[in-house]
């Protein structure tokens, strides 16, 4: 017993140490409250939920923003890569509107009854090849110095987003397939997971040049971060970004998506590069 | 800096924590006493989470939690929301990938009580339940607050699973880990320096309890 009240000192003592003077049992008594204090999160009022095509990331913000304005409702917007939210969308991710950048998984959706209705072409979108600031390549659209480059070894790695998984980067690799690059640049690609990682990549200079999203480049954190030039829209499929309400999605994320529609939220769209004709 | 990624890890470490220390406590007593032979299995079984790769934990998660599975689907039936991709759903993982780092420390504290010390305790004629909280609890408290601190810090950092299942909502899974990747591919640097360095300091306070209370648990065996 004298061992045991030794023991019962020391775990005061540590128990002080650790600013909670309290005794086992009481311990074990607080913690469930200090974990319901934890849990007890805020849910206030119905926030829409957008799972956005990772070319939205700066375009978008800037709609929420003035959405939030406008009406005072904030959205939540996550932006991936849009194969990445098919499936999760599949699974039954709680996204009240998926703005794709690639209309044929809007389309499958829809096929699959998880969608309120067929959604909406929204945006083309383009192409262009970036050199990020103090590499010397230059982006010509025709790649004829970045083929030179990769002959000379100024380029070692070509950044684009995943192919199996981001329509961005199935298109570059459709464009690079298209001037016969693709073969010679395979051994030197990174991938990012959608096209603002690609982007990351780039900029930072891991890549020493890559093929992102036009509506990325023209964003303020690129103003300074490297020249571009964009790509001919023939040498790739035509990106035909859709949105869609999903099924179930409440009246604040209705709301919403009839402001995504508006001429406002187009004119913002238009301002990154985001047209809804093909040329 | 994210605070609402900031409060989401805390809910999530909290929450962890917090719901594997019963169950923590009882695997633990039961792996460091138990002499059956699938002891071995259930404590290889146990470990797997720190082995496997996030990736594969976060796809098997996902595929039992999903939708399309029966435990999504029954839980999609009750709540009427899905399980992959909320919160709960996140703390089901969480719950999964923690449990080495709650029954690992926890499993050592036990090993280490004396057992001429349990024997004293029933030859004196203390139930079970009166040796837990009289006896094993007061000496393996260390272990315990380790395997919580632990088991809290761990969560905190934890990113592959949590992308995986949690799928990077604000508001509902993003949590700070996921909010620095995210900051990092929106060039916000000096938002993500932020977040790093408070995980940083987090992971450093943890470490330094951690390593006091194995020093308290030492000079308590230098009692013995």
């Amino acid at each position: 017993m004298q061992v045991s009240c030794g023991r019962e000192i020391r775990y005061h003592a540590a128990m002080k140490f650790l600013g909670l003077a309290l005794t086992l049992p009481q311990l074990f008594q607080v913690l469930p409250w200090l974990m319901l204090l934890a849990c007890g999160t805020a849910n206030g009022a119905e926030q829409p939920n957008i799972a956005a095509a990772a070319d939205l990331r700066y375009a978008l913000d800037e709609v929420v923003v003035a959405y939030e304005r406008a009406s005072g409702v904030t959205a939540r917007v996550t932006y991936g890569s849009s194969g990445n939210f098919f499936s999760q969308l599949q699974q039954g991710a709680p996204f009240d509107i998926f703005m794709s950048a690639d209309e044929a998984l809007v389309q499958a959706l829809a096929r699959q009854n998880l969608t309120h209705d067929a959604g909406d072409l929204y945006a083309i979108g383009r192409i262009v090849l970036f050199v990020p600031q103090g590499t010397p390549i230059t982006a010509d659209k025709d790649f004829t110095d970045v083929r030179r480059a990769l002959a000379d070894g100024r380029l070692n790695k070509f950044a684009i987003a995943n192919p199996a998984h981001a329509p961005y980067g199935r298109a570059a690799r459709e464009v690079l397939q298209a001037v016969d690059l693709w073969a010679l640049l395979t051994p030197r690609l990174v991938l990012g997971e959608n096209v603002a990682q690609a982007a990351q990549f780039a900029r930072a200079g891991a890549a020493q040049a890559s093929l992102l999203a036009l509506s990325l480049v023209v964003a303020p954190p690129f103003e300074h971060a490297g020249t571009y030039a964009v790509i001919d829209a023939s040498l790739h499929q035509p990106l035909r970004q859709r949105m869609v309400l999903m099924r179930g999605a409440g009246q604040a994320a209705t709301q919403l998506y009839a402001y995504l529609k508006s001429p406002v939220a187009r004119a913002v769209l238009r301002r990154y590069g985001f047209t809804l004709s093909e040329q | 800096m994210d605070w609402e990624a900031l409060r989401i890890s805390a809910s999530l470490a909290a929450a962890t924590a917090l719901l594997l220390t019963v169950p923590g406590i009882l695997l633990a007593r039961w792996l460091a006493y138990s002499q059956r032979p699938w002891r071995s299995l259930v404590e290889a079984g146990l470990t797997m989470p720190l082995i496997l790769p996030p990736t594969v934990l976060g796809f098997y998660l996902l595929s039992v939690l999903g939708t399309g599975a029966p435990l999504g689907a029954l839980y999609q039936r009750l709540f009427g929301a899905p399980l992959a991709f909320s919160f709960t759903g996140l703390l089901v993982a969480s719950l999964v990938f923690n449990l080495p780092f709650t029954v690992m420390p926890m499993q050592r504290a036990f090993a280490a009580i004396a057992p001429e010390l349990l024997d004293a305790a029933r030859t004196c004629g203390l139930s079970r339940w009166r040796t837990l909280w009289r006896i094993e609890l007061p000496l393996a408290w260390p272990g315990l607050l380790t395997a919580l601190i632990m088991t809290a810090a761990h969560t905190l950092g934890e990113f592959g699973v949590v992308l995986m299942v949690g799928g990077n909502i604000p508001g509902e899974t993003r949590t700070i880990a996921i909010s620095i990747y995210d900051r990092v591919q929106a060039f916000e640097l000096q938002s993500a320096a932020n977040m790093s360095a408070l995980l940083l300091l987090i992971s450093l306070a943890a470490l330094v309890v951690v390593s006091q209370l194995s020093g308290a648990r030492r000079s308590e065996r230098g009692l013995l």
